[in-house]
């Protein structure tokens, strides 16, 4: 089943940038990215802050999925924006292929947008109900200063990619099509930039699931034609699994373990993957869980816990846990997790002796 | 050619071209549901009648409006010649009325009109901006909008004196906060919906999305808000003729006609109720006819 007609993709790899920093530069690299939100009321000079992302590294390899998961209000959806530079990062640095965004020498915010390109979970409210499908996928080309027919041309071939036939498809409206059609337009309209990364913040969840296999799939072929690289956002742990090469997981604004697939979910060393793992529904009657792996919400991200961020809801804390912060230790082959009970010589009563 | 991967696409016939297919644009759709719409239609009609007779008013009014006659004052209606009776100084009613309607659309229309350019000039910045250009044009609004209209109106054209142009003047100046204002929360709410997003993140600049974006979904909302102030707008016209503040006599308006004939409205109480209601039916009829473009357009709230 390919979704991609050979000359559209032909035509798609002619427009890909040329890849600036060889095959073993990291696509993205991401250190200390931090966003505070002020909150308003309060007292000026001492408004409370929303603790959105604290301080988030991580690295997107060229050609690799990166999958991001955790909870609602775990900071993904924002870490998202800020790599879109949507949102204005309040620290951090963002790396392109090489080269530093928004910096000295580096490129600007305009390029990093033109490279990078996100599709929202949301389908219906992503698209423009006043426009058709394809003066809405004109609309990035032209704003980059593409002439009308060229724009014309990508619009109509992001369209062929993801199996929409533009001659349809073309002047009908968001309102017209079903949620998986319309997803795949949003697809088309990120494509339409000639992007060297996705990031695909749910885009899968608002579907059914009939119609999120065929996208996820789709996905699937699009990547390997166009060489794309994609960050994947998503809280269904089984879809990450499928469609990651890493998984990164965040709680409260921090990324407590990231490493590659199997590795994660074979062998979670972090007490809240290990939950989040095991909280997914079984499919086998003798494994019916009993008890709750995790209970309650996630603490305030305004006036987060001291020391270890998970350290309220954890079986294993101890007096460590809440004095110091657990650093983000390597253990084999890209697997790191932030836990003092792991990480050998932390002083927790689980972690191995120092030698 | 194409072969359909996905369950979910139209099926293109492989053999032949594939047909073009063009879907009906907003504003068919808009016409569309007007039509099934009988209460708007009526008074849709009802308005352009209106309008056409006011405009062709020299050709169709059957006397001379300013003609006074001592001998044939407050006529009722029917009386051989004067098809809608006389006013107060014997001047033909009907054709008052007919030329009235001139001046008194005229003052619905303008002030809404320039006051929807400005008002919806602004309040589509502020909320497009933010920050402080909102709370600068904003509260600036909120100091007009503290004033009761018709108050505010009065105030105005009390202060500069008599005359259509004050009087346009000071309507104007009434609406523009309050169009402002729904020009401002519409914008607000189109701005933060994720396509304004989507758009923002392919880099394009602040203008681009606002002409392609912004102001296709805001216009169709700040256009029906706006001609329901239109019959706002000919109310406080009159009122502003009848305490003596707009059109002055011996100029034919439907206010400054109310307000004379209101003397004779014992001894011919028919004649002094006929311009209250042309005021009250056209001013009923852009009511039930912004009300019904509201819901063709499915503008909320």
């Amino acid at each position: 089943m390919l979704g991609v007609m050979p000359q559209a993709r032909e035509e798609a790899l002619r427009q890909k940038p040329a890849d600036v920093g060889g095959p073993r530069q990291p696509m993205l690299i991401v250190d200390d990215l931090v966003k505070h939100f002020k909150l308003t009321g309060g007292a000026p000079g001492n408004r409370p802050v929303v603790r959105a992302v604290d301080g988030v590294s991580f690295v997107v390899q060229k050609g690799e999925t990166l999958g991001i998961v955790g909870e609602s209000g775990c900071g993904k959806s924002t870490t998202a924006r800020l790599l879109m530079q949507l949102v204005k990062p309040d620290a951090g640095v963002i790396v392109l292929d090489g080269e530093a965004v928004d910096a000295p020498h580096g490129i600007t915010i305009r390029q990093l947008q033109r490279a990078v390109q996100m599709v929202f979970q949301d389908s219906y409210a992503s698209l423009n109900p006043r426009m058709t499908l394809e003066d809405t996928i004109i609309f990035g080309p032209r704003a980059a200063g593409k002439p009308r027919v060229e724009a014309r041309n990508a619009a109509h071939s992001a369209l062929r990619m993801v199996g929409l036939a533009p001659e349809l498809f073309a002047r009908r409206y968001p309102h017209e099509l079903s949620g998986g059609q319309r997803q795949r337009v949003n697809i088309a309209r990120a494509l339409a930039m000639s992007p060297r990364v996705l990031i695909l913040d749910e885009a899968v969840s608002a579907l059914d699931k009939s119609v999120e296999a065929q996208v996820l799939n789709l996905l699937q072929d699009l990547k390997e034609s166009l060489e794309l690289t994609y960050v994947f956002i998503s809280h269904d742990l089984n879809v990450v699994r499928y469609i990651s090469d890493r998984v990164m997981v965040m709680y409260l604004g921090k990324v407590v373990e990231v490493g590659p697939v199997a590795s994660i979910y074979e062998s979670a060393r972090h007490p809240y993957t290990q939950a989040l793992l095991s909280s997914r529904p079984s499919m086998d009657p003798k494994q019916r869980r009993t008890e709750l792996p995790l209970s309650g919400d996630p603490p305030s991200p305004i006036s987060p816990p001291s020391g270890c961020r998970f350290r309220t809801r954890c079986a294993l804390a101890e007096a460590v846990c809440a004095e110091r912060e657990p650093p983000l230790a390597d253990f084999e082959s890209g697997h790191m997790a932030a836990c003092h009970a792991v990480i050998p010589g932390s002083g927790h009563s689980l972690a191995a002796k120092p030698s | 050619m194409v072969s359909q991967p996905y369950d979910d696409g139209v099926a293109v016939d492989p053999a032949g071209a594939p047909p073009v297919v063009r879907s009906r644009n907003f504003w068919q759709d808009v016409a569309r549901r007007l039509s099934r719409d009988p209460v708007t239609l009526v008074c849709l009609t009802i308005l352009v009648l209106i309008l056409v007779i006011a405009l062709l008013a020299p050709f169709i009014a059957p006397a001379d409006p300013f003609k006074t006659s001592m001998v044939n004052r407050l006529k009722p209606p029917g009386t051989p010649g004067y098809l809608l009776g006389t006013d107060e100084l014997g001047r033909d009613l009907l054709s008052r009325l007919i030329y009235g309607g001139r001046l008194s659309l005229f003052m619905g229309f303008t002030p809404v009109l320039v006051a929807t350019l400005i008002g919806g000039g602004l309040g589509i910045l502020a909320g497009f901006a933010g920050g402080w250009v909102n709370t600068a044009i904003m509260r600036t609004m909120d100091v007009f909008y503290a004033f009761p209209s018709v108050l505010l109106a009065v105030a105005i054209s009390g202060a500069l004196g008599g005359g259509v142009f004050n009087g346009l003047l000071s309507l104007t100046l009434v609406f523009i906060p309050s169009i402002a204002r729904v020009s401002e929360s519409v914008t607000i709410q189109v701005r933060t919906q994720d396509f304004v997003e989507a758009a923002r993140a392919t880099g394009a600049y602040p203008y681009q999305i606002l002409v392609s974006h912004v102001l296709k979904n805001v216009t169709g909302p700040i256009f029906v808000y706006a001609s329901s102030l239109i019959s706002v707008s000919i109310v406080i016209a009159s009122g502003l003729s009848f305490l003596g503040l707009g059109v002055s006599p011996p100029q034919a308006e439907w206010g400054l006609m109310l307000s004379n004939l209101r003397q004779s409205v014992y001894v011919a109480p028919i004649n002094s109720i006929l311009p209250g209601v042309m005021i009250f039916v056209t001013s009923l009829c852009f009511n039930l006819t912004s009300d019904g473009f509201r819901s063709a357009m499915n503008v909320k709230g």
